[in-house]
């Protein structure tokens, strides 16, 4: 028999509050809440609750909480109750562990520990909401030479860019591992925000052609979804290495997710498992990636940039270089907290390296090489804020992708239980009863505000600093001091510790 | 004139909106003391059609009919259009025969909990709500109240 595991969270229901309207019962996909004809009231069964807080939320009374149980073994430092929890879970299962969203440890988070400058009397501040303050960025490859025609004429030489009017982009959430739903307020938000959001390995929807402008294509080892129309859609193409939450690992889509639309976009057959391999298998080089990039570029005409996805590893400096050479417009760095639907947890937990000390050592060796022009870089891997986009961009980004932030706009309350694909807030899930949940005229409004506000938020920073551009404020990291680091996270930062002048 | 309109495509059955229109109509000042008072004491003018567990749920109120029936069968005059279209009843007038609640082809007049009388939806013209509460608490912008 398999050894029971307590509850993690318990149900608390206020039996004052609670006029029994049932509405837990038929918000819980888990099926917690009970409504008992014979006590006449609402019971729970707490050991099935993920913590999504979605009975919470909808609760009309606020009869509701979630606490953290106080059922624990005998209080160890060595072996803490989840640990224990985990080798009775695979004790029972022979299971590999598999967990969702971001590594959630107390791992350091240096956003945390940067603070960013301001103007003080000899170089005054600018206020925004009286001078012009641009936030707008063009990625892409900028170190072109200059040509002139024979009447002297400049000639334009650019390579394709992306235009975002806030260097802020969705990043990669596949058809598949989100719904419908959840991909069309993605889409729709990014279309009026004048942004991308990213397919992921998903494939493109036939619905959602009509955002083409503002979508960036997937190609991932898996070639889930990929043909010559979904390649032409795009606004820019991605080859996707690697992930943050999973370095080194491939994909996993479990067959229940995969419904008639998913099978049909990613042109794979229903209700079976798939498994996007931890490798391109055409690639095992730099050449090898560039030959891909070329055939991208090739097949779309050399008009859409290649954006080249890792994710931040030990050498990610050294691996970017090699992008950068390999022909690629723009590297996108996935730090380790970056989140995904199913990841195995010991990889999730234990693989990779913040994305703080990736972007500052990218930066730094594209600099120092002289190539830091032919390509942009975009970072992900839990940027919470609009200050950790102004601190990213200040260390070398030239933007930013967030997921996780997107999604908690979108009703995301982290319980990290994707991989079952039971989301009730119809985000993670293939169920037609929970994708109806999430509203896309809701969800699109609540990204645009999301980012929105940020934007806002990230002018005012700005002018704090006296700084009226994104341009100006990039790789700028005289604006930020370290505070509580160490020399060695100083120097890989590439900043000073708070206190000490220029 | 302005109705309330639902889309079942967004409508989750969830029935906050049966429970947020009993009290809306309660006149209790808190939600919770409709506690074993609803369906009883305090009954909503919205239903959610559709069992739960099946796929397709959509709230239903009075639609405000242009030639509204229930008022032509109105034998007591406590049915009337007033002069933006709704569709009023005069509690006052009621004499509870009824007939109203057999005619209306949207199932959307019923007696009320004390059976001396009919009701139905006012737009919570007729509560403290000031617009409809249905609405303003549906959790997935399924219900919604506007021209058309």
């Amino acid at each position: 028999m398999d050894t029971f595991i307590p509850a993690e969270y318990e149900v608390v229901r206020n039996p004052d509050l609670c006029i029994a309207c049932r509405v837990c019962e038929r918000q819980c996909a888990n099926e917690v809440h009970k409504y008992d004809s014979d006590l006449k009231k609402m019971i729970a069964d707490s050991t099935k609750c993920v913590n999504c807080h979605r009975c919470v939320c909808l609760c009309p009374t606020h009869a509701l909480k979630i606490v953290k149980s106080d059922d624990t073994y005998r209080l160890n430092s060595n072996w803490h109750v989840q640990t224990m929890n985990e080798v009775y879970r695979q004790a029972n299962t022979g299971g590999v562990l598999l967990s969702s969203m971001g590594n959630p440890n107390d791992y350091p988070v240096y956003f945390n520990k940067i603070l960013v400058n301001a103007s003080q009397v000899t170089n005054p501040p600018i206020d925004p909401l009286r001078e012009p303050m641009e936030t707008v960025v063009y990625l892409g490859k900028k170190d072109v030479e200059m040509k002139r025609d024979i009447n002297g004429k400049l000639v334009d030489t650019l390579p394709p860019q992306l235009k975002l009017s806030v260097p802020i982009m969705f990043s990669a959430m596949s058809y598949g591992s989100i719904s419908y739903n959840a991909h069309e307020a993605l889409a729709r938000a990014a279309e009026e925000l004048g942004i991308y959001y990213n397919t992921g390995e998903g494939g493109l929807h036939k619905d959602f052609y009509k955002y083409s402008k503002n979508t960036i294509v997937q190609v991932a080892s898996g070639r889930f979804g990929v043909h010559a129309d979904y390649l032409a859609a795009a606004a820019a193409i991605e080859i996707k290495m690697g992930q943050g939450a999973k370095p080194g690992i491939g994909g996993h889509l479990p067959g229940m997710k995969i419904s008639d639309e998913v099978s049909k976009t990613r042109m794979i057959p229903k209700g079976i498992d798939a498994i996007s391999p931890a490798p391109h298998h055409d690639i095992y080089s730099i050449e090898d990636l560039r030959q891909l990039i070329f055939t991208l570029k090739e097949a779309t005409a050399y008009s859409k940039p290649v954006i080249v996805k890792v994710a931040a590893v030990h050498n990610v400096a050294a691996i970017a270089s090699g992008i950068a050479r390999s022909g690629a417009d723009i590297i996108a760095i996935d730090g380790f907290r970056g989140g995904t639907g199913a990841a195995p947890t010991r990889i999730r937990d234990n693989v990779g390296i913040p994305i703080e000390l990736a972007l500052a050592q990218v930066d730094e060796r594209l600099r120092q090489e002289g190539i830091r022009d032919s390509v942009s870089i975009v970072v992900a891997g839990s940027i919470h804020s609009s200050a950790d986009v102004v601190k990213a961009i200040a260390l070398g980004a030239d933007a930013c992708y967030i997921g996780t932030a997107a999604l908690l706009a979108l009703g995301c309350h982290l319980c990290r239980s994707c991989h079952t694909g039971k989301c009730n807030w119809g985000i993670a899930t293939q169920r037609a009863d929970l994708v109806k949940r999430l509203n896309p005229d809701i969800g699109y409004k609540r990204l645009v505000n999301l980012v929105t506000a940020w934007e806002h938020e990230i002018q005012e920073m700005m002018g704090g600093m006296g700084i009226n551009s994104i341009e100006a404020l990039k790789g700028n990291r005289l604006m930020l001091r370290g505070v509580g680091l160490n020399e060695t996270e100083l120097r890989l930062l590439g900043i000073h510790h708070a206190g000490e002048s220029m | 004139m302005k109705r309330i309109y639902v889309n079942e495509d967004r409508c989750l059955g969830c029935r906050l909106c049966e429970w947020e229109c009993a009290f809306a109509n309660s006149g209790l000042d808190e939600m919770f003391k409709l506690k074993g008072k609803f369906g009883t004491e305090y009954s909503p003018r919205i239903r959610v059609e559709g069992e739960d567990k099946t796929e397709v749920h959509f709230a239903v109120n009075c639609r405000h009919c242009t030639g509204a029936i229930c008022v032509k069968s109105c034998i007591a005059g406590a049915l009337s259009k007033t002069d933006d279209g709704m569709v009023k009843i005069d509690r006052d007038k009621c004499v509870g025969c009824f007939t109203c609640v057999l005619v209306c082809p949207f199932g959307a007049i019923m007696p009320a909990p004390d059976g001396k009388a009919a009701q139905k939806c006012m737009l919570c013209t007729d509560n403290q709500a000031g617009e409809p509460n249905c609405v303003a608490h549906c959790p997935n912008g399924a219900i919604v109240y506007e021209e058309r």
